[in-house]
């Protein structure tokens, strides 16, 4: 693992990102809650499918989607048609600083110090108290502005937060910052909000989910 | 599927005896927990007293009555992870520090077992020994600095 920034890719992968019609596309992938077919993509961005397709390749290329191919019909077997090509937002983190920053480094010391002095309870003392901080009538729009990606299941019952925030950091640290993570996240929905905070860990997301209240007698 | 298995050992002094106030959250969570690492995928045995519920009855020290021992045995270390980590097991996880003293020397270690081979509390104790002793290796690892499974050409390791 190399802590060197390459600067100058990352500025080439965010410049495909100054085209409008490739900016919209990527959030249309990106806030979808799973892949998203060519078609798909150019009905919500509101383009033809030919250009979409010209853009969603060129945001392949700069490394900021990837590419699956998949049945869609669940046919499979000779007659069941051509795997579709679908796209989903690449794992991969491009992150720019200017000037150059490296909070991620000082966030990595941080942890393997509260770590090793077993800070646990201490961190999720102040994440509560910061989470409560910023608590308003709309924690999900918070959650939403700070990049978690939520997202209601059909009841509307649970909101299950598909980005995490914190990911290489927890993967890291995972019982001190998911537990920082829970605590923060109950700090904001309050303790007789509409929502509460769990933990429902899963892979590629958000390791809390929100549940809604019982109405209370 | 190779002919081995993963063994895992993990210590902890608990903050206040077991039947106290301080543990009482803990040993609330015990069941529901011991439950989840019995049916998760790639599971295959864990240690127990003989109670046979749990292992909160061993003490692989005897100096040492607030010592707590944690042994078990998974098909790969993928599947251990996906349950400490990616599991309801990470709510105990967070809350570690309510019931279990902060570890001043490395207190989890893994090693590959034969299949079918279940560790004694002497042999997990010595294995966290080997790790404390000289840092992760074949013999005792961690997460961070896994060790690959030996291959099937491999027969007996020196003792």
């Amino acid at each position: 693992m190399s802590d060197e920034v390459d600067e100058d890719a990352v500025l080439d992968a965010f410049g495909v990102l100054g085209e409008p019609v490739r900016r919209g596309l990527y959030h249309v992938v990106a806030a979808a809650p799973g892949e998203v077919s060519r078609d798909a993509a150019a009905e919500v961005a509101g383009v033809s499918r030919a250009l979409a397709a010209f853009h969603l390749d060129k945001l392949v290329e700069a490394g900021l989607l990837e590419v699956t191919f998949r049945r869609l019909s669940g046919r499979s077997g000779p007659g069941a048609g051509r795997p579709a090509k679908l796209y989903r937002r690449a794992r991969r983190e491009h992150t720019l600083s200017l000037p150059p920053r490296s909070y991620d480094t000082a966030g990595r010391l941080l942890a393997e110090t509260l770590e090793r002095a077993g800070l646990d309870r201490e961190l999720q003392a102040v994440a509560r108290e910061r989470g409560a901080a910023r608590t308003s009538d709309d924690p999900v729009g918070t959650l939403r502005a700070q990049g978690y990606a939520p997202s209601p299941d059909a009841d509307d019952e649970l909101i299950r937060l598909r980005n995490c925030p914190f990911h290489a950091l927890a993967e890291e640290y995972p019982a001190l910052v998911c537990g920082m993570n829970l605590a923060l996240i109950e700090g904001l929905v309050g303790a007789d909000g509409e929502w509460t905070a769990e933990m429902a860990p899963g892979p590629d997301r958000c390791c809390v989910a929100l549940r809604r209240r019982p109405e209370s007698a | 599927m190779t002919g081995f298995h993963l063994a895992q050992v993990n210590v902890g002094h608990i903050v206040g005896p077991l039947d106290g106030p301080e543990l009482a959250g803990f040993v609330a969570e015990l069941p529901r927990i011991n439950r989840l690492a019995d049916e998760s995928p790639g599971f295959i045995w864990r240690m127990v007293d003989e109670d046979g519920a749990d292992a909160t009855a061993v003490r692989p020290d005897d100096a040492d009555e607030l010592l707590l021992v944690n042994c078990s045995v998974w098909e790969s270390l993928e599947a251990l992870r996906d349950y400490v980590y990616r599991s309801d097991h990470l709510t105990v996880l967070a809350k570690r520090r309510e019931w279990f003293v902060r570890p001043g020397e490395p207190h989890l270690a893994m090693w590959w077992v034969p299949a079918g081979h279940r560790p004694s509390v002497a042999e997990a104790m010595e294995r966290l020994a080997l790790l404390r002793r000289h840092g992760p290796g074949p013999r005792a690892f961690t997460f961070r600095d896994p060790h690959p499974a030996p291959s099937q050409g491999f027969h007996k390791e020196p003792s």
